[in-house]
Parts: C-alpha cells; sequence; structure tokens
C-alpha cells in the first residue's frame, strides 16, 4: 500500500495542487451563481486573460512584484466590466438569454486573446519563488505544488470569514437568499454583485498565477476546460456552497492526476471524468453535496 | 355540404395569399436548385466561384444544424448544449462506414486495418453501378449517422432530460465532452482511429448523377437536398400538434403539464429528433470537410452554433437558416480582408488587420446582438412568401384606404 502510494505520490500531489486552482475559480463559479444564478461561462476566460495579462506585463519590462499585481488589479477590473456591461442589462430578462451573453462574452474572450497573441501559445514567466524545483518523498516538483492548497485554504478561510461576519458579507447572503427581498430592504443590489465579480475575480487572478506557473504556456482556449471543471466542482458541492466548492474542486483534482496515473492510454478520459463525475451527482443527487433543496413554485 | 358550395366557397384573401406563397416558393426552389446544378455542371470554376461554392455547401450543412438546435432551444425551451457531440457522432458513423475496403490499411494503419472491413457506398457501387450506387450508399449511411445520434440521445435522455435549464445546459455540454473522450480513446481504435484521422470516405465530389451516357455532379446540390429535406420535416414536424405541445412545455412547463402533455415524452421525442439531424449534420460535415477527427468538435462549437441561432432568432427556423449563411459567408468570404489586412476598396494597408481581426469584429457584433437586439433577425416570426404577399396587400388596401379619405374629405 505503502509502495504503490510512494509510486504514485506525484500524481497525488499535482492531483491537490490542480484541485487548489479549481478551488479557486470554482468560488467565482458558486458565487456568481448563488446571487445571480447564472453560469458565468466567461468566468474560465477571465482566468486565461489573467494569464496573458502577466505575460505580457512581464515582456513589457514590469518588475515581477509590479506585474502580479498589475495582474490582480486588471483582471477584478475586467470582471467588473463584463458584469456590467453584459449582464445588467439582461438581468429582467430570462435566465437563457443571460447565459448566451455568457457565453458570448467567453467567445469575446477567446477571440480577443487569439488576436493579440496570433494563435501562438505564449510562455508564462516563471515567478521565481514558485517555480523552484523540490523534491517531497522521492518526488520532484515545484514549489507551486506545495504553496498552491496552503494559499486557497488561507484564501477561503478569509473569504469565509468575510461572508459570515462582515456587512457586505451579510449583504451578500441576504441577496443570494432573495434577490428581491433585499433589494426592499435597502441593499444596494448593484454594488453587492460587482463585489461578488471581485471577489471572484481576485480569486480567479491568484488561481491564475498558481495554475501556469505549473502548466507554463497560455493558450486562448486554456482557460475553458478548467473553467468548466471548476463549474462541475461548484455543482459537485452543491452550487452557492462555498466549502462544497473547494472539496469538489480538490475531488477533480485528484482524480483526474489518478487516472494519469492509470497510463498513457488512459489520459483522454482525464478531462471526461469530471463530466462523468458530474452527471452521476446530477442524477443521484441534483443539489450537490451541501446544497440546498430548492422547491419549484407555479 | 355539398359538392356545389364545396365549389362556390369563396377563399379569404389569407389562404389566396398562402396559395400564391407556396406557388412562388415552388418557383424559388426550382430557381435554386437550377442554379446549384449549373453551378456544379456548366459556369467555369473562378475565383468567384471558389469563395462561393465552400459557404454554400458549409452554410447548408450549418442551417441544417442550426434549425436542429433551434428545434430544442427555441421550440421546446431545452437549453441543451450538447449538439457538436451528436454531430461528432454523426460524422464519425458516416466515415467509418463509408470507408472503401481497399483504403481500410491505409487509414487505419496503426490499427491493423480496423474492425469494419466494408463500405456501404462501396457494396452498392458494386451492385447497382459506380454513380447510383455511392449516392444511395451515401445516403443511406447519412441515415445511419443520423440514427446512431438519436439512440445516443435516447439513451442519454432518460437521465439527463429530467434537469431543468442550466443544469440540463452543463449535462448535455458534459456528455459532449464525454463523447469526444471517447472517441479519441484508443481501447477503441479499431473502430474509430483513436486519436487519428478518418479520411479517403465518400465525399460531396462523389456525389454524381448519370443521366443517359452523361454523367453530372452534385457537389454542391447534394448538401442542399439533403438538407432541405430534413428542415421540411423538422418544419413539419413544428406544426403539428406534437409541436404545439413543444411550444407549450417551453412557455409553461407546469401549466402544459396541467393540460395533459406528457413532458417527458415530449422532450425525448424533441432531443432525439434534433439529435437525429444534428447527426445528419455531422455526416454532411464530414463529407464537406473530407477528413474527420473527433478533437475538432469541442463545446466551442456548440457555443458558435447557438450564437447562430440567437443571431436567427430563437424559435425561427428561416431565422437559423438566413443567420447559417450569413454567418458562414461572413467568416469565410466577405470578412476575410480583415485578416489579410488589405481593404477591399483601395490598396490601404491597415496595421491592426491581422489574423483574428475578424473574429474580434465578429464576437463584439454578436455581443452587440446579445445585448440590443435579443430578437436577433427574424425574432420567432417566419420569413415566408405568403407572408410577404399578406404584407404587401395590407399595405396596399392601407394605402387605397388613405385615397379614399382623402377623396372624402
Amino acid at each position: 500500500m505503502i509502495e504503490f502510494l510512494h509510486e504514485n505520490f506525484r500524481y497525488l500531489l499535482s492531483g491537490i495542487s490542480v484541485g487548489g486552482q479549481y478551488a479557486l475559480i470554482a468560488i467565482g463559479y458558486t458565487m456568481v451563481y448563488g446571487i445571480l444564478r447564472l453560469i458565468n461561462f466567461a468566468h474560465g476566460d477571465v482566468f486565461m486573460v489573467a494569464g496573458l495579462i502577466m505575460v505580457y506585463a512581464i515582456a513589457a519590462g514590469l518588475p515581477m512584484w509590479l506585474s502580479i499585481i498589475l495582474v490582480l488589479v486588471l483582471t477584478v477590473v475586467l470582471g467588473v466590466v463584463i458584469e456590467r456591461v453584459a449582464y445588467k442589462p439582461l438581468r429582467s430578462s430570462p435566465r437563457m438569454s443571460v447565459m448566451i451573453s455568457a457565453i458570448g462574452v467567453s467567445y469575446l474572450l477567446q477571440n480577443c486573446a487569439l488576436y493579440f497573441t496570433g494563435g501562438l501559445p505564449r510562455s508564462y514567466p516563471s515567478i521565481p519563488f514558485l517555480s523552484k524545483q523540490i523534491t517531497i518523498w522521492g518526488a520532484t516538483t515545484k514549489m507551486v505544488t506545495v504553496i498552491t492548497p496552503i494559499l486557497t485554504l488561507v484564501l477561503i478561510f478569509a473569504l469565509v470569514f468575510l461572508i459570515n461576519h462582515t456587512k457586505i458579507g451579510m449583504a451578500m447572503r441576504a441577496v443570494a437568499k432573495d434577490f428581491e427581498t433585499s433589494q426592499l430592504m435597502g441593499i444596494k443590489i448593484n454594488s453587492v454583485i460587482s463585489f461578488t465579480f471581485v471577489i471572484g475575480c481576485f480569486l480567479a487572478a491568484v488561481g491564475s498565477l498558481l495554475y501556469f506557473s505549473n502548466y507554463t504556456t497560455v493558450i486562448p482556449t486554456s482557460g475553458a476546460m478548467p473553467g468548466l471543471k471548476a463549474f462541475v466542482a461548484a455543482v459537485f458541492g452543491g452550487i452557492g456552497s462555498i466549502p462544497g466548492a473547494v472539496i469538489g474542486a480538490f475531488i477533480i483534482g485528484i482524480c483526474e492526476n489518478i487516472i494519469k496515473a492509470f497510463g498513457q492510454d488512459w489520459t483522454v478520459f482525464s478531462d471526461a471524468f469530471t463530466f462523468v463525475l458530474l452527471i452521476v451527482i446530477l442524477l443521484v443527487k441534483p443539489t450537490g453535496i451541501f446544497g440546498e433543496k430548492a422547491t419549484d413554485k407555479v | 355540404m355539398n359538392k356545389t358550395m364545396n365549389k362556390k366557397v369563396l377563399r379569404t384573401p389569407d389562404e389566396v395569399a398562402k396559395r400564391q406563397g407556396m406557388w412562388l416558393t415552388i418557383v424559388a426552389l426550382v430557381i435554386l436548385y437550377v442554379a446549384l446544378f449549373a453551378l456544379d455542371n456548366f459556369i467555369k470554376p473562378s475565383k468567384f466561384t471558389l469563395m462561393l461554392i465552400p459557404v454554400l455547401k458549409k452554410g447548408a450543412i450549418y442551417s441544417l444544424v442550426c434549425v436542429s438546435m433551434n428545434l430544442l432551444n427555441g421550440f421546446t425551451g431545452l437549453f441543451s448544449l450538447g449538439q457538436a457531440g451528436f454531430m461528432l457522432i454523426g460524422a464519425y458513423a458516416y466515415a467509418i462506414f463509408s470507408i472503401p475496403a481497399a483504403q481500410h490499411a491505409s487509414v487505419y494503419q496503426y490499427f491493423d486495418g480496423g474492425a469494419i472491413q466494408f463500405s456501404i457506398p462501396e457494396l452498392l457501387s458494386n451492385a447497382l453501378g459506380a454513380n447510383f450506387g455511392s449516392f444511395l450508399g451515401a445516403v443511406i449511411c447519412i441515415i445511419i449517422a443520423g440514427l446512431a445520434a438519436a439512440i445516443f440521445a435516447a439513451l442519454i435522455g432518460i437521465p439527463v432530460l429530467r434537469l431543468k435549464s442550466d443544469y440540463l445546459a452543463i449535462a448535455t455540454l458534459g456528455f459532449a465532452e464525454i463523447i469526444r473522450a471517447i472517441f479519441q480513446w484508443n481501447g477503441l481504435g479499431a473502430i474509430t482511429n483513436g486519436s487519428n484521422l478518418l479520411r479517403k470516405y465518400t465525399a460531396f465530389s462523389d456525389m454524381k448523377i448519370q443521366i443517359g451516357s452523361q454523367v453530372f455532379k452534385l457537389s454542391t446540390t447534394f448538401p442542399f437536398l439533403i438538407a432541405m429535406i430534413s428542415i421540411i420535416i423538422i418544419v413539419l414536424l413544428i406544426n403539428s400538434s406534437y409541436g404545439r405541445a413543444f411550444k407549450a412545455i417551453r412557455d409553461d412547463e407546469v401549466a402544459a403539464e396541467a393540460m395533459g402533455i406528457n413532458l417527458f415524452k415530449h422532450k425525448m421525442l424533441s432531443f432525439v429528433i434534433s439529435s437525429f439531424f444534428a447527426g445528419v449534420g455531422g455526416a454532411l460535415l464530414a463529407m464537406f470537410q473530407t477528413t474527420v477527427q473527433a478533437s475538432a468538435f469541442m463545446s466551442a462549437m456548440t457555443y458558435e452554433l447557438l450564437l447562430i441561432v440567437v443571431i436567427g432568432g430563437i424559435g425561427s427556423v428561416s431565422g437559423s437558416c438566413i443567420a447559417a449563411f450569413l454567418y458562414i459567408a461572413c467568416s469565410e468570404w466577405w470578412l476575410r480582408f480583415l485578416d489579410s489586412g488589405m481593404l477591399p476598396f483601395g490598396n490601404i494597408q491597415v496595421s491592426f488587420f491581422r489574423d483574428g481581426f475578424r473574429k474580434v469584429v465578429f464576437s463584439v457584433v454578436i455581443m452587440i446582438i446579445v445585448l440590443f437586439f435579443s430578437q436577433g433577425i427574424m425574432g420567432n416570426k417566419e420569413l415566408s412568401f405568403a407572408g410577404l404577399i399578406r404584407k404587401i396587400k395590407a399595405k396596399k388596401a392601407a394605402k387605397a384606404e388613405k385615397a379614399q379619405e382623402g377623396g372624402a374629405a
């Protein structure tokens, strides 16, 4: 048993690391869904754009610390702008049109990225501290693998604290519970929604720093798959629930890497497995592990 | 009613318009097919036709796929994002059954020539003559492609159709990704050729017809023919009592159920039929491309189709067709200059016109449509000659009335 674990330790390790990165993206999905009831299909692409901002910031000769700050700030700005321009005007439209708008934004971001990169994969600059090689229990890996789960957990505890113990957090919970009533109670819906996007995009930007330090190339579609997987993680954990999203993300990250350990033939299924998991959970417990049961009102 | 009464019944202007519209439609279709046939056989290839023909072919295919998606998303209100997956099944089913036996060794070179050692178009060619045989064989393979997609849809429909709106969207998207993974899996390589291309199967250029001793090409006419027949079937379905049930489900599920509509049965019917035609569309796409690879059928493809449906108008068949042709013409032809860096007029070089700029312009236009013209081109109306005649008549009547009023005053 120990022998087996030791042999496949690197898969487990990278699974935990990827899981943490998915968790950071998944929170953006789950919070937006909790409040707007919208699958923000563009979130994965915001994550990709965060990666590209880093590439271009370093290429422009900015120092590392400034680039990182720039990535965080610009990603947040991008997220808020998307919400204001593409989602806010459709707030009273049917849910399908908002979802279509989200798909449109995703298409736009991917095509813009395609235009700016010229379709070539851009190599991600190595962040000195994160890219350091280390060896744990015989498995050689980058520092980022160890940092990710720790940083993820720290950020999530901070977020949970924010939601449970601050005024804006209380407003967010209220809006998630009942959109209209909270509006009547004097909560400024628009600023709460913007704040949700700020948090989601900030975490996605942090996620992108970690994720691309590991995978090192950014292409216009490199946000699509992690985005979808993070969304599945959010559904798995019960959409709207932050601990659920985190647990879901770790499970997905670990499972897809363990599949890679089975051998070359099975790697094609590492992406598909996520969706198998999704379908199983939707059939067995459609509200996810921590989800609340919703009733249909006529 | 007796016979004389029957004859005497005067048609209402509405019925007259309908009849005239029908005749006009038939005339227009005849002209269209004559033009296509001429394009295939008598018109010399030039720079213009070289651009036009692929656009026409791909436009016809995309029209069919978008209409089938519209049946599900626009008419039944099921927000499904699995279209690319069903097209993949169709494309593969078509290709697998139409690769000539002699080519198996080279196509399936990594899998010892593959498991299936026959080709339907080839078998029929041997029996019925080369031209008619490969035509019929291709049609049969297309139907097989549709059936394969439909069977798969029926299987996944049982669990998936219990889900609502966004959960349904994400679950169908998930299934499309799973299908893609399965078709790329080397374990099934003997049938699907793993992650390698399928090629050398019967394509549009093999579609020929023999009249007397003359052989005529049908390479552009064929996709139009298949797409048109399929779209007509879908339109007939939409206008039938099933179609009305679909629309009822779209407008209000609970009310529809209360009116005695079997929700699951009708959703399943819509899902399976939509998938059938997505499969047919996939087969046509395979014929168009002459090679097919599972990795091309990404979720981005579904998004693209969905956006075309939105541009055309959710709930409008003619809108989907118009949008499909417009979209393909713009992206493959009219807006090419945005990529090449040359304006079509004058000889001005614009530095920011480079690869990919076309798509940026495109996606901005799409966002504008989604945000400000959410009805799309047609909304949920249909474009028809009958409607046009009615409109012209109404305008004339209004004019006459106005003139009369003016005279009276």
